[in-house]
């Protein structure tokens, strides 16, 4: 049976690791390759590599610490932010990444998405929607949630799909950083509208949060940060519970 | 020296690292006489089985006078599936016909592409999949999969079952992304390593 996947996010800023609270206050916490490894001996499935600040200068930091993580771990890769044209993209992949994440440049252009599925395929194509709740609405935002788009989570969602998008990384706005849970309303709402997995991201606190996210929420995969960051062997424990619970995780190698 | 066919079909970098990784000797042919010279050969390849048409036909000549030679050959995910007759993905484009049976779509009942880590059903014992238990998990990510059928080692489930390695004399396939799928993964890259540097008659007694 196909696993639920956990997925570890790598925020990385000049070469570092940091980890946001709501997009905002970026306080340093590591070096990625040592990170990634970590994670990868915990039993983490994949790996998602955020380049929170992605500014020309610091793209081919990002590059070499792609080469670095993915010449020792063989297992799946993601690069996201400022992946902004199909040259950024095939930088990314020839470095090392197996999937790239768009975000604003899918919403500024969204022809993007199926050029990138036509000349890699949809599976290494994620669209990532940064959504905020405002009333019943999920609200679409671009730019690292600074500019509010006309679109809803759900119908953008659905035109990635048919535009070629392999997967979709969801993240609550409004939960991210906040240890408070995922949106699983927000997560079932765009799972269930797309044939395409969903990666559901932000909030997560507790175990019982992916538990949740996992059943209630219908995600396929759950991201996350802190909670594996500052935890010695998180991913362990939480794929014991999930498993305990009747969720099929992957085992982790001994 | 393995020959890694590069038809432009996605992104190889990942394959070459994990084939670095595990010690094996590799290079791109750039004409398909280069092939003459491999002691293997690997088609890897994601995406869209039309993607397969670049393979012309002095290309698939010679890969097909050297698994005649015995030169061992491995399919990765779309390359699995070339092996084959053909897939609904593109019906006007052959595969290479050294297995019997045509591609198809995976079912809309389940989340498609098939991404992530699932269970590896042990078939029949594979020289391929030599040390690996059944029931083991490795990476898939795919929108079309090949049937079950006589050469098939191992299979996997995501709505039907579906054939998730194949080997028939020096033919092998994966369905899954051994380059993605951790130490399992490189062990069966090991494992074809080996069986390129061990004669045809050794291989096939398996």
């Amino acid at each position: 049976m196909l696993a639920k996947r956990l997925i570890a996010c790598l925020d990385v800023r000049d070469g570092c690791v940091v980890k946001g609270v709501r997009f905002e206050d970026l306080a340093t916490a590591g070096d990625p390759a040592a990170l990634a490894r970590r994670y990868n001996a915990e039993g983490i499935d994949e790996l998602v590599i955020l380049d929170v600040t992605a500014t020309i200068e610091n793209r081919r930091a990002m590059e070499d610490t792609l080469r670095k993580v993915s010449a020792e771990l063989f297992i799946p890769l993601a690069v996201g932010g400022g992946i902004r044209s199909e040259a950024d993209a095939a930088a990314a992949l020839d470095a090392g990444a197996d999937k790239v994440a768009l975000n604003s440049a899918a919403l500024a252009d969204p022809p993007l998405i199926s050029t990138l599925a036509a000349r890699y395929g949809s599976q290494a194509v994620v669209v990532a929607i940064d959504s905020s709740r405002e009333g019943d609405r999920h609200v679409v935002y671009a730019r690292s949630g600074r500019s509010r788009t006309p679109r809803n989570a759900v119908d953008w969602a659905r035109e990635a799909a048919d535009r070629g998008a392999g997967e979709v990384l969801l993240t609550s706005i409004d939960r991210d950083g906040t240890r408070s849970g995922f949106d699983c309303l927000l997560t079932a709402a765009v799972s269930s509208a797309v044939p395409i997995p969903v990666i559901a991201s932000g909030g997560a606190g507790t175990f019982d949060h992916f538990y949740d996210v996992f059943t209630a929420g219908r995600a396929d995969a759950a991201l996350a940060a802190s909670i594996f960051h500052f935890r010695e062997h998180a991913v362990g424990e939480l794929k014991g519970y999930l498993r305990e619970r009747g969720v099929t995780v992957r085992l982790s190698p001994c | 020296m393995l020959g890694l066919i590069d038809y432009g079909a996605g992104n190889l970098a990942s394959v070459r690292k994990a084939l670095a990784a595990v010690g094996a000797d590799v290079f791109t042919p750039e004409r398909p006489h280069d092939l003459d010279r491999a002691a293997g050969i690997i088609i890897p390849g994601v995406g869209h089985f039309a993607a397969t048409r670049a393979i012309e036909a002095e290309w698939r000549r010679a890969i097909l006078s050297a698994v005649g030679r015995g030169i061992p050959l491995l399919g990765i995910c779309l390359g699995l599936q070339y092996l084959f007759d053909g897939s609904d993905e593109a019906p006007g484009v052959a595969g290479l016909g050294l297995l019997q049976g045509r591609c198809t779509p995976l079912p809309p009942t389940v989340k498609v592409p098939h991404v992530g880590w699932n269970d590896l059903r042990l078939e029949r014992p594979s020289a391929l999949l030599d040390g690996i238990a059944d029931g083991t998990q490795v990476y898939f990510t795919h929108s079309y999969a090949a049937p079950v059928t006589d050469a098939t080692v191992a299979w996997a489930e995501h709505g039907p079952r579906f054939t998730a390695a194949v080997e028939r004399e020096r033919v092998f396939g994966v369905q899954f992304h051994p380059e993605k799928s951790g130490d399992a993964g490189l062990r069966v890259l090991r494992s074809f390593v080996q069986l390129t540097n061990s004669p045809s008659h050794q291989a096939t007694k398996c």
